[in-house]
């Protein structure tokens, strides 16, 4: 038997960890406006994750229509008005947060899987595969994203799966860009000579060793991009392609509300300021996230 | 200098060529069936048969790819299946239109931002500092098509000073085409009261596409004006007496615009790639519009063509700022 001597050893490991997160949490409450980001994201993650229970008008977000009521402005019954078809606008842009919100994260989450993937093999090779990934995706940099996203959506079909998978198409380059540049910057150095004498293998390297090094400069990118992740889907929303109605989008609402528009104002006002506060929230959040995690940007 | 200009010029023909080949394999991997959405629910199968021949989409891909690009060199862009005119004539018509708006916007957010940026960063934690900051963290989350609604709200409806949408009144002649740019055509006949009318009508969806580029470059000069007022050669120039307002504008000013121009760079594409939006709000008669019909009826030889104009400005926009780059700082001037 031997005496058991790496506990101690752990311990402190875990504890220096934990200061690290309490100090760079402490430095994120300093700011405000980070905190404020923090909670209106939560809210929204709330408002999306309850949303069935939330909706005073549940038929209504599956399409049923109450004529009677159309265009009824902003009320004690009907919060936000009433929309053409008499719908509740309250409980369409409730719903329609778990679109927004759903759709944003994922694209943000497969342009960083597809992008940290590509960037990390061709920086870490580079030679030949480096040159061929990295041309295409310059090109794919130089095609205007909202386009090539509308089009692609376009030709798969209405959908929210269809429209993620046409953002994240063109949202993946950028990510690709950053993992090689860092992964290059830290495949020379002692520690990953270390591994490879150690006889690991290029993926244990990579996995292990060198991409969580450089979570941090990815986390920072993702969580600004996630607002604008938002505003894409409602973009493509906006100009009829993406998400069909009955499911509640925001920008298929305001490009619903476009036709009756100054009367009926509170129409397009309401998703308009529900897009408008979830971008608002995560760039707050993702400018919070940048100065506590970038050493360099903090002033 | 000229040759700097000129490597970069031809190094633009491979990245389209790249492009092309890039966008006709998207195009061809999607489904969909322009051919039967433009011959309508009741065409047979013999018309789809001719469609398809007329519009060269019976060859195998390669083959159509190969026409495509030989035909790119003498301005053939291919036809496009629901207009059933040719695409570069089709872009002609549009360019101009968007190209008015994009610059108009351009003007307005670096006209302003620039300004806007310096003055905040002298005056740091004034009350002008933290207003305009506040509204650029709301005017970079606020998106263009909302925005634009907004001033539509505001303008056309309730102080009824502005056009509500359009470029031009239908009842009313434009002035001749010279630019093909309403306001400077006006101002090239002398017309004064159709210029005014074209300003009117270029005046919202410019401020709607301009107000996010704006805050960004503002908040990007703010910084670069901070950091290089912190730098030891600005407090030798104090200590030498010279004038604040000699080291702002001769010192200072060139040192923060190398790293805003980056930013402006980068705005350049984001302006053209999302007039997409700002036009469909305005009904603004231009590429983006013209891009969206043709991605609603999957009409590929317009996007691709649309798509190319657009890489294209994208690519002598990136030479321009690194030109600039050298104007505003003798150290990256190109031998």
């Amino acid at each position: 038997m031997t005496t058991e001597v790496p506990v101690a050893h752990l311990k402190r490991n875990q504890s220096a960890r934990l200061e690290n997160w309490s100090r760079a949490f402490y430095r994120f409450r300093q700011s405000w406006l980070s905190m404020i980001g923090l909670a209106l994201v939560v809210v929204l993650i709330l408002i999306a994750a309850f949303a069935p229970f939330i909706v005073p008008h549940p038929e209504q977000v599956q399409g049923a229509t109450n004529t009677a009521a159309r265009f009824q402005p902003p009320s004690a019954d009907a919060w936000f008005g009433t929309n053409a078809l008499g719908q509740d606008m309250f409980s369409l842009v409730v719903a329609g947060s778990q679109v927004s919100l759903f759709s944003g994260l994922s694209v943000v989450v497969i342009a960083v899987v597809v992008g940290t993937a590509v960037g990390a093999v061709a920086g870490y090779f580079g030679g030949w595969i480096d040159e061929i990934l990295m041309r295409l995706t310059d090109l794919l940099l130089t095609i205007p994203s909202l386009i090539l996203a509308m089009a692609v959506a376009a030709a798969l079909g209405a959908g929210v799966l269809n429209m993620i998978i046409a953002i994240s198409l063109t949202w993946w380059p950028v990510y690709a860009r950053l993992v090689r540049g860092e992964v290059i910057g830290k495949k020379e150095e002692q520690f990953i000579v270390a591994a490879r004498a150690l006889g690991a293998n290029w993926l244990r390297i990579l996995c292990r060793h060198i991409l969580p090094n450089i979570v941090s400069p990815i986390v920072i990118k993702a969580s600004l991009d996630v607002g604008f992740a938002i505003l894409t889907v409602a973009s493509l929303g906006f100009v009829g392609i993406g998400v069909k109605p009955p499911t509640p989008e925001w920008g298929t609402l305001l490009s619903g509300a476009r036709s009756y528009m100054p009367g009926y104002w509170w129409t397009a006002v309401a998703p308009g300021m529900a897009i408008f506060i979830a971008v608002l929230a995560f760039n707050l959040l993702g400018d919070g996230l940048r100065d506590v995690l970038d050493p360099k940007a903090r002033r | 200098m000229l040759f700097f200009v000129l490597r970069r010029l031809l190094l633009i023909i491979p990245i389209l060529i790249g492009l092309t080949l890039l966008l006709f394999v998207i195009a061809r991997l999607l489904p969909g069936d322009p051919v039967g959405l433009a011959a309508g629910p009741n065409a047979t199968p013999e018309l789809i048969a001719q469609l398809k021949r007329q519009f060269n989409l019976d060859q195998p891909l390669p083959i159509q790819y190969w026409t495509y690009l030989t035909g790119l060199l003498h301005g053939d862009w291919g036809m496009s299946v629901f207009t059933r005119r040719p695409v570069f004539e089709d872009i002609l018509t549009y360019l101009p239109a968007t190209l008015e708006l994009v610059i108009a916007a351009f003007l307005i957010a670096v006209l302003a931002g620039i300004p806007l940026g310096l003055l905040t960063a002298v005056y740091r934690n004034g009350i002008l500092d933290y207003l305009m900051r506040s509204v650029a963290l709301g005017g970079i989350a606020m998106p263009r098509f909302f925005l634009g609604l907004l001033l539509q709200i505001a303008f056309a409806a309730w102080l009824d000073i502005l056009p509500l949408s359009g470029r031009y009144p239908l009842i009313e002649t434009p002035p001749d085409t010279v630019t093909g740019f309403y306001t400077i055509d006006a101002l090239i006949a002398g017309d004064w009261y159709a210029f005014q009318i074209a300003l009117a009508h270029l005046a919202l969806p410019a401020i709607a596409m301009a107000l996010s580029p704006l805050a960004t470059i503002m908040r990007m000069m703010r910084a670069a004006t901070i950091e290089v007022l912190q730098q030891d050669y600005v407090m030798t120039e104090r200590a030498l007496g010279l004038s604040s307002r000699l080291i702002l504008f001769k010192y200072v000013l060139k040192n923060a615009m190398t790293s805003t121009l980056t930013v402006i760079g980068l705005y350049v594409s984001w302006l053209l790639g999302g007039t997409v939006l700002v036009e469909t709000v305005f009904d603004w008669p231009g590429l983006g519009l013209y891009a969206t019909q043709a991605i609603l009826t999957q009409d590929f030889m317009p996007v691709i063509g649309v798509t190319l104009v657009i890489a294209i400005i994208y690519l002598l926009t990136m030479l321009i700022i690194d030109l600039l780059y050298g104007v505003f700082n003798p150290k990256v001037r190109y031998a």
